[in-house]
């Protein structure tokens, strides 16, 4: 497979706001003409402040929003889902995990329900082929045949959002979209999980965009990365690049406020505070 | 002498399944002037031990220990209408979620002044002068008029400045913060922490920061306490905890920290860090 899986050319997208009985009504620019591309088995890390536009840009990729303008191209192909219904192939290529994995769940849905539902509606298989196949994947994901049957609130926070990948995996996507998939876990729990989709990458050859604005998760996870702010993108580039040498201002207030957890950093404190 | 000491304190909670203990036997002490950083994941009982200081905990915990003192003074043994004058004046509170902590009927202004009229018994005029005072102190632009706005016309990290402002009102001792940043975006949590600090050294209060973050102990703290499933693991000086961590789960802790990947995989707790008896013998 040659080409990126997921090209965005001068993504726009504009939300117009009512003003209420006797206000006017104004345009919010959440998306302001983003451009950038993902290769199979990459990860781009889209990062930036709440209010930036980064979930905006998730729901546009995952095809659940349309854009106001610009060309979005997944596999080679052009999707634009204001002007024509997509196909459930379409769907099937993109699959979205939320940032909330106690909203994500419906909790009246046992998890072997909430993993055959995608195949339920989007593919003909019969009752026993889903089970198997909800089975395997929850396997893959580091859970038991035990949890099967149970509901999203007999687990803890790291395992619900290990249910969400596994049901964002049931259709076999190549792109998925992690919208601040560990911000809500614990430590050891993030841990594990950056694992799993570490290995699922390699497993499926995945392609991940993860939104993020924990800086030392994505400069772990991510191949390229984008920097947005208030809707536009003032930085763009491989990891590398833009770690070691940020060019926007942005960027490096960013980097800056990141407290940094190293002994030299500390040192450096406790003798400012000695100091003053 | 230190301000906060507390010696072996546990809190059970009554549940079906029996009592549960959420902090079991747990001892720390806090000096003036001085930052201590409790670290923990969720179900350390970091946040737990804190609100037993506070009394803020549900009739159904029980609340034990050998020494629970504030300035001198018993904690456990005061009557509630005395301990009632110590929390909210002498010792304050910030929580996690801003927007969650302030009453949304009522005006800023409104919340600063309750706590200066019901500890500080001041006047009218007086009240206002020093809650225009303090949102000053806290860094909220044209404060005078900020005092009629609601919750919910601020942003989350102007909610959080208005809790420091309702925490610091009646200059307390001691401030503990309940993971204060956390709802934050990483620029405002800078200036949050960098705000807690200056008011730290200012009015040279003790500071205990409740957090799970890492690089907010590495920032801000002069101690640490490690804690995990309700025990104490280590306490040490900061610049000793990430240099030479002696107990296996702060050494775990450590690793997991992406900042420290060596591999393309992270170490997890449960590579260091898994039975019981190891959990035990690391709290002893």
């Amino acid at each position: 497979m040659s080409g990126p899986v997921l090209e965005a050319k001068n993504i726009v997208r504009d939300y117009h706001v009512r003003g209420g009985m006797f206000g006017t009504s104004r345009t919010v620019h959440a998306v302001k003409g983003v451009s950038f591309s993902v290769d199979e088995g990459r990860t781009l890390a889209i990062v930036g402040e709440s209010g930036c536009g980064k979930s905006t840009l998730a729901r546009i990729i995952t095809m659940i929003d349309a854009p106001t303008s610009g060309e979005l191209k997944i596999d080679g192909a052009r999707v634009d889902i204001g002007k024509a219904a997509l196909t459930p192939e379409m769907r099937r290529k993109v699959q979205i995990v939320f940032q909330n994995p106690y909203g994500s769940l419906n909790p009246r849905q046992k998890i072997g329900d909430v993993l055959g539902e995608p195949l339920l509606i989007n593919t003909d298989k019969s009752a026993g082929e889903r089970r198997d196949l909800s089975m395997r994947m929850l396997k893959k994901v580091g859970l038991e045949e035990k949890h099967f049957n149970r509901y999203p609130h007999m687990f803890s926070g790291g395992q619900r959002q290990r249910i969400a990948i596994a049901r964002a995996l049931m259709l076999n996507p190549r792109l998925l979209v992690l919208d601040e998939p560990v911000s809500a876990l614990d430590l050891s729990v993030q841990a594990q999980v950056l694992n799993l989709l570490a290995d699922l990458q390699d497993e499926f050859k995945l392609t991940y965009v993860f939104i993020s604005h924990d800086l030392s998760v994505v400069r772990y996870i991510a191949d390229e990365v984008m920097v947005m702010y208030f809707g536009e993108a003032v930085e763009y580039g491989t990891r590398d690049a833009v770690f070691s040498d940020p060019k926007h201002d942005y960027t490096r207030t960013l980097f800056a406020a990141t407290p940094r957890a190293d002994v030299a950093s500390i040192k450096a404190r406790l003798a400012k505070k000695k100091a003053a | 002498m230190p301000l906060l000491e507390i010696e072996n304190l546990v809190v059970e909670f009554e549940t079906a399944s029996g009592p549960f203990r959420a902090v079991d036997g747990v001892s720390l002490s806090v000096s003036e002037r001085e930052v201590l950083a409790i670290v923990g994941e969720s179900g350390s009982g970091k946040s737990v031990s804190m609100l037993a200081v506070m009394g803020l905990l549900p009739w159904t915990a029980k609340v034990m220990a050998d020494k629970l003192a504030f300035d001198g003074r018993d904690l456990l043994s005061l009557d509630v209408a005395e301990r009632r004058r110590i929390v909210g004046k002498d010792i304050a509170m910030i929580f996690q979620e801003p927007m969650a902590s302030l009453n949304p009927c009522f005006t800023v202004g409104f919340q600063i002044e309750e706590v200066l009229r019901v500890h500080m018994k001041m006047d009218r005029a007086r009240r206002r002068a020093r809650a225009v005072e303090l949102l000053k102190a806290v860094g909220i632009p044209e404060p005078a008029e900020r005092l009629s706005s609601y919750p919910h016309q601020m942003s989350g990290g102007q909610c959080q400045r208005v809790m420091i402002a309702i925490a610091i009102a009646c200059n307390p001792k001691l401030l503990i913060a309940d993971e204060p940043t956390t709802a934050l975006d990483v620029t405002i949590q800078k200036q949050i922490l960098d705000l807690l600090m200056r008011l730290q050294a200012e009015h040279g209060m003790g500071l205990i920061m409740i957090t799970h973050n890492m690089g907010v102990v590495a920032e801000t703290a002069d101690r640490v306490v490690v804690q995990y499933k309700g025990r104490k693991m280590e306490e040490a000086d900061v610049l000793s905890l990430f240099e030479t961590p002696k107990s296996a789960y702060t050494r775990a802790l450590l690793a997991a920290l992406p900042d420290n990947a060596t591999g393309d995989r992270l170490p997890t707790i449960s590579d260091y860090f898994d039975d019981e008896a190891r959990i035990a013998e690391a709290a002893r």
